[in-house]
């Protein structure tokens, strides 16, 4: 099923599993992400997805399984540390602030800055040259970047905070449903961009329910479901309807198509 | 020789941006409307009273805007973090009086009870920063206690020690000349003179937009106010910066009461009740969001220089003084009409 060579990953998972309290929200998921590759993490409202995306960002430890990065079993005790260790999440609100100038949202939390204690200052000029060269070599295209970042387009604010994951040392980008609230010019801007990420040797975990998103710009996809995967599989081992049917839970699809044809 | 081919765009600039001219670029400044009132402002009195231009008359709306401006700079900062402070006004009481009491009732040091009134304000602007930040209650109510509390303690406390509502006889505390020169001197400049409160309100908002545009700190305090969960996502010190801003109305008060103490020798127990919404619409005259977020602290000192500037010039005119308190709602009004528009303009896609 899967191509990948596991030696080279950066992330991996061996039968991974999630536990709150009484609820099994994760069972035995195994994956794996290397450099210049896009994995596609597949499935419906509940599927697990965001629980898999909140053990490989930190967010939760996991409950069984192994977690490895660059082949080492690792456990991660806050986001902090997955961010350390190069692993990047784009979370979908973006953690951006419209208000700001896009240069300043693109240095939030690590701004340059010159000199000591009271009196270190911005290195304003060099943040703004950096955020300009920085979104225009990933082909963001910005007219101003001392523009509020709210007046971007929702691609382009996606794309800025993608970049931004970049620049801040991200070895593995993850995108927690980066297309869902975008039409579909925008959806194009982001996937584009993320080929883009790829392309410059990021491993990049994609997080979505949209399999016409995830199709284009994967290289595997895995499909969840319940908690539990239904199967990992190459571009080339699955046509785009396939993934589709897989996703929707196949027969349960055709059941629905038949109830509302009667109807 | 120079070359003719089109020198390189620089870094960081685009050729789309070649038509906006400097001056379109000073319109998008959030004090740039606060500039344009307080210059129609300053007009009219120039014209239509002949004291509010006297060397006299200028140098009494200097000093009435310098005392508001110092507390509307900070107070702007901490509108800026998305925090009220109603307590900021009764600090400025507050402290003049612990200063008063300590040296005329218990004989201390001059310089020690002023260091002492600056703990203790820093102590309870601390506080309420720590209410507000690890109990998640809006500033506005947790200020507001404080204020009552503040006012509660500034009246019954001195008439408690005094047995009056004032302290007086500041002027035979040892070393009050030397303090004097420090808060309370007049400085002649181009035959007017001036405060020297007017120099603190200067320093003090250049340090305040030093610390906003320039520093980390104020990439942190617009980061906080505009969307907090951001801020915290994006690793910024968020608990720390806050309480920081509550100790800075804090100590901004505590300023504003050293200032007001050696310029008169006298505190009254109601010292600044009632100016905690002057300083919120000073701020928000000056292009400071209610919801926080965005503003100036330049346009905060620019709301403090109208609100003196008409406080002096109503009087100037000789009109009603209550006039002043209906300008003032009319004018906040306008300021939040415009302020809306700016975050329409920029925010709306959030």
């Amino acid at each position: 099923m899967s191509g990948a060579n596991p030696a080279a990953a950066i992330l991996a998972v061996r039968g991974i599993g999630k536990v709150y309290g009484s609820v099994i929200a994760l069972t035995d998921i195994s994956t794996s992400v290397s450099a210049g590759e896009v994995l596609c993490v597949l499935g419906d409202n509940g599927a697990g997805k965001s629980t898999l995306l909140k053990v490989l960002a930190g967010v939760h430890p996991h409950s069984t399984g192994e977690l490895l990065l660059d082949g080492e079993a690792v456990r991660f005790d806050g986001p902090r540390q997955a961010l350390d260790a190069g692993i990047a999440t784009v979370h979908q609100d973006l953690a951006i602030v419209p208000l700001m100038p896009v240069w300043r949202n693109f240095f939030l939390g690590a701004e340059l800055s010159a000199g000591r204690g009271p009196f270190s200052r911005l290195k304003v000029a060099e943040m703004r040259a950096h955020t300009s060269e920085q979104l225009a070599r990933m082909g963001i295209d910005l007219r101003d970047v001392d523009q509020p970042i709210g007046t971007l387009s929702g691609g382009e604010r996606q794309s800025v905070a993608i970049a931004r994951a970049i620049y801040f040392g991200a070895r593995v980008v993850i995108l927690d449903e980066p297309t869902s609230a975008l039409g579909v010019k925008q959806a194009g801007v982001v996937l584009r961009y993320v080929a883009q990420a790829r392309d410059r040797g990021l491993a990049v975990v994609f997080v979505t329910h949209n399999p016409h998103h995830a199709y284009p710009v994967g290289d595997r996809f895995l499909v969840l479901n319940r908690g539990a995967s239904l199967g990992e599989f190459d571009k080339a081992g699955i046509s785009i309807a396939e993934l589709t049917r897989l996703m929707a839970g196949g027969a349960e699809l055709d059941t629905l198509a038949r109830e509302i044809e009667r109807g | 020789m120079t070359s003719l081919a089109p020198a390189p765009a620089r870094p960081g600039s685009d050729e789309r941006l070649a038509a906006r001219h400097p001056v379109a670029r000073l319109l998008r400044r959030p004090e740039m409307g606060a500039l344009v009132a307080a210059l129609a402002i300053f007009t009219y009195f120039s014209l239509a009273t002949n004291a509010f231009l006297s060397p006299a008359g200028a140098a009494t709306w200097l000093y009435s805007a310098s005392l508001f401006g110092i507390m509307a700079v900070a107070v702007a900062m901490l509108m800026i973090g998305g925090e009220f402070d109603l307590s900021a006004g009764a600090m400025t009481g507050t402290t003049g009086l612990l200063v008063g009491a300590f040296t005329t009732q218990y004989g201390m040091n001059l310089w020690f009870a002023m260091l002492l009134a600056l703990v203790i304000a820093l102590a309870v602007g601390a506080a309420n920063g720590f209410l507000v930040v690890k109990t998640g209650i809006p500033s506005f109510i947790v200020t507001l206690a404080t204020f009552f509390i503040l006012q509660g303690v500034n009246l019954a406390g001195t008439k408690l020690i005094t047995g009056q509502v004032a302290i007086q006889g500041m002027t035979l505390v040892p070393d009050f000349a030397a303090g004097k020169a420090i808060f309370g001197s007049t400085i002649p400049v181009l035959g007017l003179d001036l405060k020297v409160s007017i120099f603190w309100w200067i320093g003090i908002t250049a340090l305040a937009s030093w610390l906003l545009l320039r520093t980390r700190y104020g990439n942190w305090i617009f980061a906080i106010g505009g969307q907090l969960q951001s801020a915290v996502q994006t690793g910024v010190p968020v608990r720390r910066t806050r309480i920081g801003l509550f100790m800075g109305t804090a100590a901004a008060g505590w300023l504003v009461g050293m200032l007001s103490l050696f310029d008169v020798a006298t505190v009254q127990a109601t010292t600044g009740i009632g100016q905690e919404f002057v300083y919120i619409i000073c701020a928000v005259v000056g292009g400071c969001l209610l919801t926080g977020g965005y503003g100036s602290a330049i346009g905060a000192a620019l709301g403090a220089l109208i609100y003196g500037m008409i406080l002096q010039g109503i009087v100037f005119a000789q009109w009603d003084n209550n006039w002043l308190k209906a300008f003032l709602g009319g004018m906040l009004l306008l300021a939040v009409l415009v302020n809306l528009s700016v975050r329409r303009q920029a925010g709306v896609r959030a």
